[in-house]
């Protein structure tokens, strides 16, 4: 049957423990710890430049993930993710520049901040679904912003305020090569977090309630909480990665973090796949090495025989943006159920290679 | 026979319409009741207002010596009422496993925090616990070959089957069963109408179901209620119920004596 996952023949469970692993097989476990040491030895290979994309898909995934268990597993919507992106982001950097608490500890205290904003928002939740709650969510956004903006106390207000470096023990993390691994640890604690959520009570509850609310109800479900609830887990991880952001750019300013961002935000997961763990991951790269390949191929084209043919010379950068924009349409029409499924179906392939069925 | 359940005058209205009207029964412990009645009848609106979908604009519905008329559905599981749903209801995109899981959910202690530490809090152990007996259920309904399929791309059959195990794993003493037969061929029907009387006898859980299938319904229920337009026409053991007068006009459509409107007279009368 199509639905069931493909397993290599004689990998057999036998003890319920066995079968509730995060990775179906021994092999794929090892193989994404294998993975993961890979990425652990990248800034011994790579450059600045390709490590900065690292720590941005590192932090940036990070917060994704939170809006895919609000958006891919519970099946809300909110358009004000950057919003609480920014507010972790200045709570870190407050919590550190006033209250003199070390960055280490500033960070996920940083996330409990964001939660609390998270909760407060997503009381209309309980009441509101589809584009009402959108809209509501658009609500967050702007106060948000405007509050940057305005509490300079917390914020520094327009002027933005200064973030000091991760360091623990006295020893900075203060170059790309050493807070790679910052956002290395931060990204498994945080993936293995939410795999572990939705293999347990909660997280079955959250998918209950949006697969089907009313029969999610009849199992002593309280939608209320659960809607609510799933705003705060969002806002949670927005939180950690905007702090993570602040502590790498070690300074936070108001325009970052605009309804575009969370728009990109939503970009992120749904080319990778709503519901998906594994998908936030992939849309997040898909969506930072988009502009960077686009960048890369137009570049490529100045000076060429079309940049001639078409008379384009300083409109090349617009070229870029509209590839952008044309690759996310495509995707979104030929891929709906995002990177995942195409990963799975991948995978499927190879396992079945050479009979089709 | 301790009364497990009783519904005390109820009505609903929605507007002008009247869904049910003055409504009372009682369901004994360890009974198989059978709510039958024609299409819009107000059988479903019946079962709504004891698991507390609605709330009946007049009566009380009283669980186990509790007045439960207004508190809210989340509460039902805890207190002992699973139900299943007439138009299918799983959650199509999770795993029957996990589907049936859902169902324990007032059985579960851990939180999203400690879920989410999972080796750390127990949360492990408890879902391992809480497997067998989701395993036990599986045994039970034969759903081994499909526990790790996604619910929504199972056949019609199987998915009823699995709506029945996940209000099984609520662990009611109360089930309420909505059309659990419907749209099945005649094996299935025979292997549900074997779950139904297994989970009344075995399980010792009542059972309150509605079902067209006259066969089914007078096979295996302790007592049957008819409901037409809303109001109860008649109750007692299948024998009673069938030859009642009334029963027979509302499914054979004949002149009924009782429901009758006094002004709605005969042509031939009118006539005259």
């Amino acid at each position: 049957m199509a639905t069931h996952s493909l397993i290599p023949a004689g990998e057999y469970k036998t003890s319920y423990a066995a079968d509730t692993t995060i990775f179906p097989t021994v092999t794929s476990r090892n193989a994404a710890i294998l993975a993961l040491i890979l990425v652990a030895c990248a800034p011994l290979v790579f450059d600045r430049y390709i490590l900065s994309l690292m720590i941005q898909i590192g932090y940036l995934s990070i917060a994704a993930l939170g809006l895919n268990i609000l958006v891919g597993f519970t099946g809300q919507i909110s358009i004000g993710h950057a919003a609480f992106f920014g507010f972790g982001a200045f709570s870190s950097a407050w919590l550190n520049n006033v209250h003199g608490i070390p960055v280490f500890f500033a960070i996920p205290l940083a996330g409990l901040m964001t939660t609390a904003a998270g909760l407060i928002f997503g009381l209309p939740a309980a009441r509101l679904k589809g584009l009402y709650l959108a809209i509501a969510t658009l609500a967050a956004q702007y106060i948000l912003q405007d509050f940057f903006a305005r509490a300079s106390w917390f914020s520094g207000g327009v002027a933005g305020t200064v973030a000091y470096p991760f360091s623990i023990f006295g020893y900075a993390f203060d170059t790309d090569a050493r807070y790679f691994y910052v956002v290395l640890s931060y990204m498994v604690l945080c993936f293995v977090l939410a795999t572990n959520l939705m293999r347990s009570r909660d997280g079955r509850a959250l998918v209950a309630v949006r697969d089907h609310y009313l029969s999610a109800e009849m199992m002593g479900i309280n939608l209320t909480k659960y809607r609510t609830l799933s705003f705060g887990i969002s806002a949670f991880f927005a939180g950690i990665g905007g702090a993570l952001y602040a502590h790498y750019l070690q300074f936070v300013s108001v325009e970052g973090f605009t309804i575009l961002f969370s728009i990109q935000f939503l970009g992120m997961i749904i080319i990778g796949g709503l519901g998906s763990i594994m998908g936030t991951i992939l849309g997040t790269i898909f969506m930072v090495l988009l502009p960077e390949a686009m960048e890369w191929l137009t570049s490529s084209l100045a000076g060429g025989a079309i940049d001639r043919a078409l008379s384009l010379k300083n409109n090349i950068s617009y070229l870029r943006e509209m590839a952008i924009g044309a690759v996310i349409v495509l995707f979104l029409m030929f891929e709906p159920d995002g990177l995942a499924h195409r990963w799975k179906q991948i995978k499927a392939y190879w396992k079945l290679y050479p009979f089709a069925h | 026979m301790a009364g497990l359940l009783e519904i005390r005058n109820v009505s609903l209205r929605f507007g002008g319409v009247r869904a049910l009207s003055n409504v009372s029964l009682a369901v004994g412990k360890g009974e198989l009741f059978s709510v039958i009645g024609p299409n819009g009848a107000g059988k479903t609106s019946l079962v709504n207002c004891i698991s507390g979908r609605y709330r009946p604009t007049e009566g009380h519905v009283v669980y186990k010596g509790q007045d439960i008329t207004r508190r809210p559905p989340a509460d039902r599981a805890r207190i002992g009422i699973g139900r299943t749903f007439q138009n299918l209801a799983l959650f199509q995109h999770m795993s029957v496993l996990d589907n049936i899981m859902v169902g324990r959910h007032h059985l579960l202690a851990n939180n999203f925090i400690t879920g989410s530490l999972y080796w750390l809090t127990g949360a492990r152990a408890e879902e391992l616990t809480h497997r067998r007996r989701v395993e036990e259920i599986i045994d039970f309904l034969d759903l081994q070959p499909v526990r790790k399929a996604q619910a929504g791309t199972l056949s019609y059959g199987l998915r009823k089957r699995v709506e029945l195990a996940r209000a099984m794993a609520i662990e009611p003493e109360l089930i309420l069963l909505d059309e659990p037969m419907a749209g099945m061929n005649l094996e299935e029907k025979e292997d549900m109408a074997r779950y139904i009387v297994d989970l009344n006898e075995e399980f010792g859980m009542t059972v309150i179901m509605i079902e067209h299938d006259m066969g089914v319904v007078m096979d295996i229920s302790s007592r049957v209620a008819v409901l037409d337009f809303g109001k109860k026409i008649a109750e007692g053991v299948p024998g009673e119920v069938m030859a009642n007068a009334h029963v027979r006009a509302a499914y054979l459509g004949e002149v009924d004596p009782v429901l009758a409107d006094p002004d709605d007279v005969p042509l031939a009368e009118a006539g005259a």
